[in-house]
């Protein structure tokens, strides 16, 4: 990551908080995250259900219902501001600058039209064209995400569809606009491995050609490891560590993140016992007072004063280390990594 | 072959015999045709002839991708499906046919854990209840001591027992896997078919559940018919691991020998698809192998081999002749025409 990360970002978040107001009091689903993507970058949000990297991802794109849902902070997309924009202008940005892929296919293509009449409606809706053009273009889609026979498919069902399959037409469906701006929420976490593997090999060419940032949202490290350039790692709704995937995957400094590693089970090698963290994520309702992880934190006696449990970490530049910060009262991070936790990986 | 029966458990058993053995189980599932064809039965062949065996607290891994078969295996072990061919030997007696009458004792001794610990539960009975009906329905404790049974068992499983009359909806996703488990224990089962019993779980939390069942085997002798989609996870827990493709078994053997010299073509392909976190920690990239293509449909699978129709190395032989399961390597069966190692490794290494 180089220092002019900030003058190339298409995607500039600051000091984003998105608050649900319920019966049972307020949750802070997200607060006061902040990242920047330039293009032609991909950067992974890694964190177990109810970090807020989800909810995050869906307030870039203004998918959030503003009857429900409190948003502030900043959310800069190629220089224009999301936050606050009115429900026109963002049907103009989404599909067109911006676009989502989701988890599931089965429930984001609807059941009544056929992909290509999907693919085509997206099309239209932002580029004035006929329709033997837009189908062309909808053909033209289906081939370059790797559908066999793509003239006969374009007039399919989608339960005519494998689950790759649906999940490559809705690739297809969100690329149709060349987006400068690609967010994946858990593309592939449905599919089987070798259809993951199809697909992870697909974002990743794609992302060459249309030169666009990309936001992967993801619980597997593994993962993220081969696809991302950049990593941000969430807990409670905050970012606990932040930078390149090559040094923060092989030396973590965050005790979350090195609880996340010791869960993995290695592929070679004898089987160790796992080292899983232990405890469940708090609730977003009460959080701990000081640090959120704070009750789960195994090395939380190791900072004086109480400080862990009382007192909440600021997010910190790595001294020396360009472009990486993590939130840790810890003063040695790296030596407990390299003496005591990288000896147990498993 | 002699069945003696264990008087109290009503459980008959041949001397000497697998703790369970799957013989050429069949279980073709009957559908109507779409279209012009809407009057012809068609089979789905879910699961095509397969051969297991499980001894006395063995953990057998079963993996293979959505449509292989794997879950269809599992309520065939459990017998909540009758198979259509084959026998299911529990120590040595067939129970593929047996009534639900006839079947009571050997439920008991064979539990199943499911994938979704928030639809397996009765949202309206408490953990207490949920427990204490699995004891009930086994007659394994007087009305007194059902309480303290479950107590007991809730604290094997890592719960607080005075939880006992909380509700399922008061409990996280990795809690209630732990309160299905309890469940599954109560009946004192020798064996557990867990059917991917941690993939709905967080990372984390999945180790936690791992652990537990890890220390459960370990101290109980349970054998586990393990399935998972995660080549780590069943990697980690598994002594032997059976990989399945298209209703069948294709390649079988010690997990060591099963990960670093797979010998079948589609068992290469899946363990080089895996994402490999090692990457970032210096370590060469995998050899990936790209499968092209998708599963084809179980109503009319590829003749000869079922792989073929994917495969870089089938052959003329491979349309016209069904390979056998037959030993290549000690104790690893593979079913492939031209089975052979891996030309080179094709995990990466660990650093």
């Amino acid at each position: 990551m180089s220092e002019n990360t900030h003058e190339d970002a298409y995607l500039e978040v600051t000091d984003l908080q998105v608050q649900f107001p319920t019966a049972d009091g307020l949750v802070r689903a997200v607060q006061g995250l902040s990242y920047s993507v330039p293009l032609g970058r991909t950067l992974a949000i890694v964190g177990e259900s109810g970090s807020g990297k989800s909810v995050s991802s869906m307030a870039v794109l203004g998918l959030h219902d503003r009857k429900v849902a409190r948003i502030s902070g900043s959310i800069k997309v190629g220089g224009r501001e999301i936050v606050g924009m009115s429900e026109k202008e963002l049907e103009g940005f989404r599909g067109g600058g911006a676009a989502m892929i989701f988890q599931d296919p089965q429930s984001s293509l609807h059941p009544y039209f056929t992909v290509g009449d999907q693919i085509m409606e997206s099309y239209r809706a932002h580029t004035k064209v006929s329709k033997r053009a837009a189908k062309e273009r909808a053909i033209d889609m289906l081939n370059r995400v790797g559908i066999p026979n793509p003239k006969r498919r374009v007039d399919q069902y989608p339960h005519e569809f494998s689950g790759g399959m649906r999940q490559r037409a809705m690739i297809a469906m969100a690329l149709v606009n060349d987006p400068k701006l690609l967010i994946a929420d858990e593309p592939t976490t449905a599919l089987d491995v070798t259809v993951q593997a199809q697909i992870l090999d697909l974002i990743a060419d794609l992302q060459r050609d249309f030169g666009s940032a990309v936001v992967f949202i993801t619980h597997d490290l593994g993962v993220v490891a081969e696809i991302a350039d950049d990593i941000l790692v969430m807990y409670a709704g905050t970012a606990v560590e932040h930078g390149p995937v090559k040094k923060i995957l092989a030396e973590p400094l965050h005790p979350y993140a090195w609880g996340l590693l010791e869960s993995i089970p290695a592929l070679t090698g004898d089987p160790q016992p796992l080292h899983p963290i232990p405890g469940t994520p708090p609730s977003l309702l009460a959080l701990p007072s000081g640090c959120p992880f704070h009750p789960r934190c195994e090395f939380k006696d190791r900072v004086p004063n109480n400080h862990c449990t009382t007192l909440r970490p600021d997010l910190i530049p790595r001294t020396g280390d360009l472009g990486r910060t993590s939130r840790c009262h810890l003063k040695d991070p790296d030596q407990v990594f390299e003496l005591e936790v990288l000896p147990r990986l498993p | 072959m002699t069945a003696t029966t264990t008087a109290k458990s009503g459980v008959r058993s041949v001397p000497g015999a697998p703790l369970l053995e799957l013989d050429a189980v069949k279980m073709h599932f009957k559908t109507k045709g779409e279209g012009l064809l809407a009057r012809r039965t068609q089979w789905v062949q879910a699961v095509d002839g397969v051969d297991l065996t499980v001894q006395p607290g063995e953990t057998l891994g079963l993996v293979g991708e959505s449509g292989c078969g794997k879950s269809t295996t599992a309520r065939l072990i459990t017998r909540l499906l009758e198979p259509t061919g084959g026998q299911i030997r529990y120590q040595g007696v067939d129970i593929a046919h047996m009534s639900d009458r006839q079947l009571r004792p050997y439920r008991r001794e064979i539990q199943l854990i499911f994938q979704d610990p928030y639809s397996s539960l009765n949202p309206r009975h408490t953990v207490g209840t949920i427990v204490g009906t699995a004891l009930r329905t086994h007659e394994m404790v007087a009305k007194s001591g059902e309480l303290k049974r479950v107590q007991e068992l809730l604290e094997l499983v890592g719960l607080n027992p005075e939880h006992y009359n909380r509700y399922p909806h008061e409990f996280s996703g990795g809690q209630r896997q732990r309160i299905g488990i309890a469940r599954a224990l109560a009946a004192r089962p020798k064996i557990i078919v867990a059917d991917e019993p941690v993939s709905a779980l967080d990372v984390s939390i999945q180790a936690q559940v791992m652990n537990l069942l890890e220390e459960l085997r370990k101290e109980l002798g349970i054998a586990f018919v393990f399935i998972a989609h995660d080549l780590g996870v069943v990697r980690h827990f598994c002594d032997r691991i059976a990989v399945m493709y298209l209703g069948r078994v294709v390649e079988e053997g010690p997990r060591d020998s099963l990960y670093e010299k797979p010998q079948h073509p589609y068992t290469q392909a899946l363990l080089s698809a895996v994402p490999d976190i090692g990457v970032v920690r210096g370590t060469p990239p995998k050899n990936r192998i790209r499968l092209v293509g998708d599963v084809p449909s179980p109503v009319d699978p590829p003749s000869g081999c079922r792989f073929r129709t994917r495969c870089w190395k089938a052959q003329d032989i491979c349309a016209t002749e069904d390979p056998a399961l037959i030993e290549r390597a000690p104790a690893q069966q593979v079913a492939c025409h031209f089975a052979e190692p891996p030309a080179e490794s094709i995990l990466a290494e660990t650093a």
